[in-house]
C-alpha cells in the first residue's frame, strides 16, 4: 500500500478554494482519506490538513500544483513521523447496555475517552486519537449496540521549529510594502 | 464623485489596463456591458466573431503575437461554454487572455435560470484564476487583479464571469493597478548559488545541449538566450513552442525537437552531457518514453513555474526564475568555449534527415504536391518575415518545420492542447496585433471546417490574413497514424469538401486552386502581393502525405521513423 501523506495548505480565505484545491487531486484520481477545513492561527488564513495515500513523486507534484493556486499561500506535505496529530470520534451507545455492563467503566478508562452526555435513551463517548486507536474503541464499543459512530478528518501541527508559513507571510508583506 | 455602470467601469479599467482590442460577441446576459460599449466605440476596437471558440483564439493569437494580454467579452451559458476550448488551450500553452463572461443575476445564481451555467466551476482546472464579480464595487479590483495575474510570472488565462446586477448596478470609479498579491510571487528570487552551480556544470560539460520552450518568448529572452549561446558555443534546439525564439538561420540552431523534429535534435538529446532546459515542460511529444530520455545527461532546467521543476523529468539541478534574467546572469559567469567537434557530430544525422526526408519533401521534382513544398515556397516569398499561423496535425509539422524565422513571436501554434480549429481565429488575431506584418495561416481541409465561420470575421474586419488550405481530402495526421499504427484502417477520416473557391468567392477574397507544381511560386507571389487583402489560397496535395521524421507514439527519442519503411540509424 502506497504511504500516507498529510499535506497541511494555508489559503486566503476566498469562495471556492476548497474546490481548487480538491481538483488537484481528482485530476490525478487520488482519493483523499480525510479533509480538515478551518480558520488557522494566522487571522484571514484559512488552513486545509488533507490525508492521502499516494507515491512520493505524485504528492510532490500535487503540493506544486496546489501552491501554484493564485490565492494559496503555502502546501506541505508530511509523513505522519514529521508531525502531531490527532482526530476526535463520537460514538452514540444505547444506555441500558452499559447500565448492565461490569467493565463499560474500565473500557472508558483505559481508552482515555470521555462521556459527553447521558440520558435513558443513549449515551454520547468521545474520544482523541490516532484513527487505529479510535478504530479500536469503536470495535470494542459494538458488543454495547452502536448506534451513532462519526470520526473527525485530522488535524496536525508540525514537530519542525520553524514556523514557515508565518515568515513567509513576513516576507510578503515586506515586499507588498516596498512595492506599494 | 461620479457615479458609473459596473459595465462602464468595466470598460473604463480595460482602459486603464491599456487595452485597445476586444474579441467578443454579444448576448443576452451581457448586454449592459454591450450597451456601454456603444459609447466607448471610439475608445475600443471590438472584433465581431463569429463563434466565442473564435473570440478567444483570435484573443491568443494577439498574444501571442504580440505579448500583450488578449481580451474576450461573450455573454453566459453557451456563450460562455462555448469559450472553454480557447481557455483550455491558453491554460496549457500559457496565453495572456482576461475573459468576461455574463452571468445572470447574483440572486438568481444556483437556480438554473435561462443561460446559467456554473462558469466558475467549470474553468477553475483550466484557469490560472477566475472570479465571479457580483458586485459593481469588485469590477475594478477584479480587472487590476485580472490583468496582473494573466501577465505576470507564468501567463495564463483569467475568466471574469460578471453577473448581470453588477454589469447595472452604479458605484464610484477609483482604479487602482495591481501591482502585488500576498499569496502569488510571480518573479521568485533567483538563487545566486543554484547560478553558481550552473555555471560549473556548463563549464565542465563537454557535449552540452540547450534546449528551449516557450518560457525564453514569455520573458522577453531571445537576446539573451543568443548571447548565452553565441559566449558558450552550445548548440539549441527549440520545443514547437519555443521556435522563432532564434532566428532559423542561426549557426548553432539544431531545429525543432520531439515526435516531428529533427533527427539531431532529439539524437543529441541521449548524447550529451550536459542538457540545460530552458522555459519548457518537458512535454510528452519532447520526451518520448520518459524511462530512456536523456538518461547519461546531467540535467539543469530553468522555469518560473515550481511545479514544473521536476514534474516529468527528474533533474540534477532546478532554477526557479524566469529566462530572462537566469540566462543573462548565466552568460556573465560562464567562459567562452568552442564545442566544434562535439557540433560536428550533428552532422550526420542533419546529412541523413536532409537526403531522406527534407528534401524528397520540399524540393520534389514530380508527383502531386507536397505539403512541405507549400510551406517552403510560402517561406522563401516572404523570407522569414511573416507571422506563421497554423491549425493541427500534418499542416502545423510541415510549417513549424520548414517556416524561416527570424524575428521572435512569428509562430502562433497551438502547442499543448492540439487545438483543431485554432489556426483561422487565430490568424485574426494575430493579424489585427501586428497589421504590418504578413500573416500566413496554414490549414488543413479539415481544420479549416472546424472554425470556417470566423472568415465572416476576416470580411468584416477587411484584414489581410492569408490562408494557405492544404488540402488533401483526409484528415491527413489521423490517416497518417491509421496507416502506420492501426493497420490501414482509415476509419472516419476521409472528407468531401465543399467547394473552397466558391467558399471564399463568396467572403469576397482573393482566392485560387493551385494543383500543379509549376503555378505555385506564381500563385504564392500573388497571394503576399497586397498584405492588406485576404487571401485564400488553397492546394490540393498528396493524399497520402506523412509528417516525417517521426518517433512512434510509446518509443524514444531515438527510435526515429524516416519513413514508412526505414528507421534512422547512425552510420
Amino acid at each position: 500500500m502506497d504511504p500516507l501523506f498529510t499535506v497541511t495548505v494555508y489559503s486566503e480565505n476566498q469562495v471556492g478554494l476548497l474546490n481548487q484545491i480538491s481538483i488537484i487531486f481528482t485530476r490525478r484520481n487520488l482519493n483523499i482519506w480525510s479533509l480538515t477545513v478551518s480558520a488557522s492561527a494566522i487571522e484571514g488564513v484559512h488552513k486545509f490538513t488533507i490525508t492521502c495515500r499516494t507515491s512520493q513523486k505524485q504528492i510532490e507534484a500535487v503540493v506544486k500544483q496546489i501552491e501554484k493556486k493564485i490565492d494559496v499561500l503555502k502546501a506541505f506535505y508530511y509523513t505522519n513521523d514529521e508531525i502531531i496529530y490527532q482526530e476526535v470520534a463520537l460514538y452514540k451507545v444505547q444506555t441500558e447496555n452499559l447500565l448492565d455492563s461490569n467493565d463499560f467503566e474500565e473500557l472508558v478508562r483505559s481508552s482515555h475517552a470521555h462521556i459527553m452526555e447521558i440520558n435513558r435513551t443513549y449515551t454520547v463517548i468521545q474520544k482523541t486519537g490516532h484513527c487505529e486507536e479510535i478504530q479500536d474503541l469503536y470495535e470494542k464499543l459494538i458488543p454495547y449496540g452502536v448506534l451513532q459512530f462519526v470520526r473527525s478528518g485530522r488535524v496536525a501541527i508540525t514537530k519542525s521549529t520553524e514556523e514557515k508559513v508565518s515568515r513567509f507571510l513576513a516576507e510578503r508583506a515586506e515586499v507588498g510594502r516596498n512595492v506599494n | 464623485m461620479n457615479e458609473y455602470s459596473g459595465s462602464e467601469i468595466l470598460l473604463k479599467s480595460l482602459l486603464e489596463e491599456g487595452v485597445e482590442t476586444i474579441f467578443g460577441y454579444p448576448g443576452g446576459s451581457i448586454m449592459p456591458v454591450y450597451d456601454a460599449l456603444y459609447d466607448y466605440q471610439d475608445k475600443f476596437h471590438h472584433v465581431l466573431v463569429r463563434h466565442e471558440q473564435g473570440a478567444v483564439h483570435a484573443a491568443q493569437g494577439f498574444a501571442r503575437a504580440c505579448g500583450k494580454t488578449g481580451v474576450v467579452i461573450v455573454t453566459s451559458g453557451p456563450g460562455a461554454t462555448n469559450a472553454i476550448t480557447g481557455i483550455a488551450d491558453a491554460m496549457i500553452d500559457s496565453t495572456p487572455i482576461v475573459v468576461i463572461t455574463g452571468q445572470v443575476a447574483s440572486a438568481a445564481l444556483g437556480s438554473d435560470a435561462f443561460q446559467e451555467t456554473d462558469l466558475i466551476g467549470i474553468t477553475l482546472p483550466i484557469t490560472k484564476w477566475s472570479y465571479q464579480i457580483r458586485r459593481a464595487e469588485d469590477v475594478a479590483w477584479a480587472v487590476a487583479r485580472a490583468f496582473y495575474i494573466a501577465s505576470n510570472g507564468r501567463p495564463g488565462p483569467v475568466v471574469l464571469d460578471f453577473a448581470k446586477n453588477a454589469q447595472v448596478e452604479k458605484t464610484t470609479f477609483n482604479y487602482k493597478k495591481c501591482n502585488f498579491i500576498r499569496s502569488y510571487n510571480p518573479y521568485p528570487n533567483i538563487d545566486n548559488s543554484l547560478i553558481s552551480l550552473a555555471v560549473n556544470m556548463i563549464n565542465n560539460a563537454k557535449k552540452p545541449l540547450l534546449i528551449f520552450g516557450q518560457g525564453v518568448t514569455l520573458s522577453g529572452a531571445e537576446k539573451e538566450l543568443k548571447e548565452f549561446l553565441d559566449k558558450t558555443d552550445i548548440p539549441a534546439a527549440a520545443t514547437l513552442m519555443g521556435l522563432s525564439a532564434l532566428p532559423s538561420d542561426y549557426k548553432n540552431f539544431k531545429g525543432m525537437l520531439g515526435m516531428h523534429g529533427s533527427i539531431a535534435s532529439n539524437i543529441k538529446t541521449n548524447e550529451c552531457d550536459l542538457l540545460i532546459a530552458v522555459g519548457l515542460r518537458f512535454s510528452d511529444r519532447i520526451t518520448g518514453t520518459v524511462s530512456t530520455y536523456a538518461k547519461q545527461a546531467k540535467i539543469i532546467h530553468i522555469d518560473i513555474d515550481a511545479a514544473e521543476i521536476g514534474k516529468i523529468i527528474p533533474v540534477t539541478l532546478g532554477i526557479l526564475g524566469d529566462a530572462k534574467t537566469v540566462l543573462s546572469r548565466l552568460t556573465n559567469g560562464v567562459k567562452e568555449a568552442k564545442h566544434t567537434e562535439w557540433l560536428q557530430t550533428f552532422e550526420e544525422p542533419e546529412r541523413v534527415e536532409y537526403e531522406k526526408v527534407i528534401s524528397p519533401e520540399i524540393y520534389p521534382t514530380e508527383g502531386p504536391i507536397n505539403m512541405g513544398e507549400v510551406v517552403r515556397f510560402v517561406a522563401d516569398a516572404s523570407q522569414g518575415e511573416a507571422i506563421v499561423v497554423n491549425d493541427v496535425g500534418q499542416n502545423q509539422m510541415l510549417s513549424a518545420r520548414y517556416s524561416k524565422f527570424a524575428k521572435p513571436r512569428s509562430l502562433v501554434t497551438s502547442g499543448g492542447l492540439g487545438t483543431m480549429g485554432f489556426g483561422l481565429p487565430a490568424a485574426v488575431g494575430a493579424k489585427i496585433a501586428k497589421p504590418t506584418r504578413q500573416v500566413c495561416l496554414f490549414v488543413g481541409d479539415g481544420g479549416l471546417q472546424m472554425t470556417m465561420q470566423e472568415l465572416g470575421t476576416i470580411m468584416q474586419e477587411k484584414i489581410g490574413v492569408k490562408i494557405i488550405v492544404l488540402n488533401n481530402t483526409w484528415l491527413g495526421n489521423v490517416r497518417q497514424w491509421q496507416e502506420l499504427f492501426f493497420n490501414e484502417r482509415y476509419s472516419q477520416t476521409r472528407l468531401q469538401n465543399p467547394d473552397f473557391q466558391q467558399v471564399a468567392e463568396a467572403y469576397g477574397f482573393g482566392h485560387q486552386r493551385v494543383i500543379e507544381r509549376k503555378d505555385l511560386g506564381d500563385a504564392v507571389e500573388k497571394m503576399l502581393a497586397d498584405p492588406d487583402q485576404p487571401y485564400l489560397l488553397e492546394v490540393c496535395v498528396v493524399e497520402e502525405g506523412m509528417v516525417m521524421p517521426m518517433i512512434p507514439p510509446g518509443k524514444g527519442i531515438t527510435e526515429i521513423m524516416l519513413n514508412e519503411h526505414e528507421w534512422y540509424s547512425k552510420s
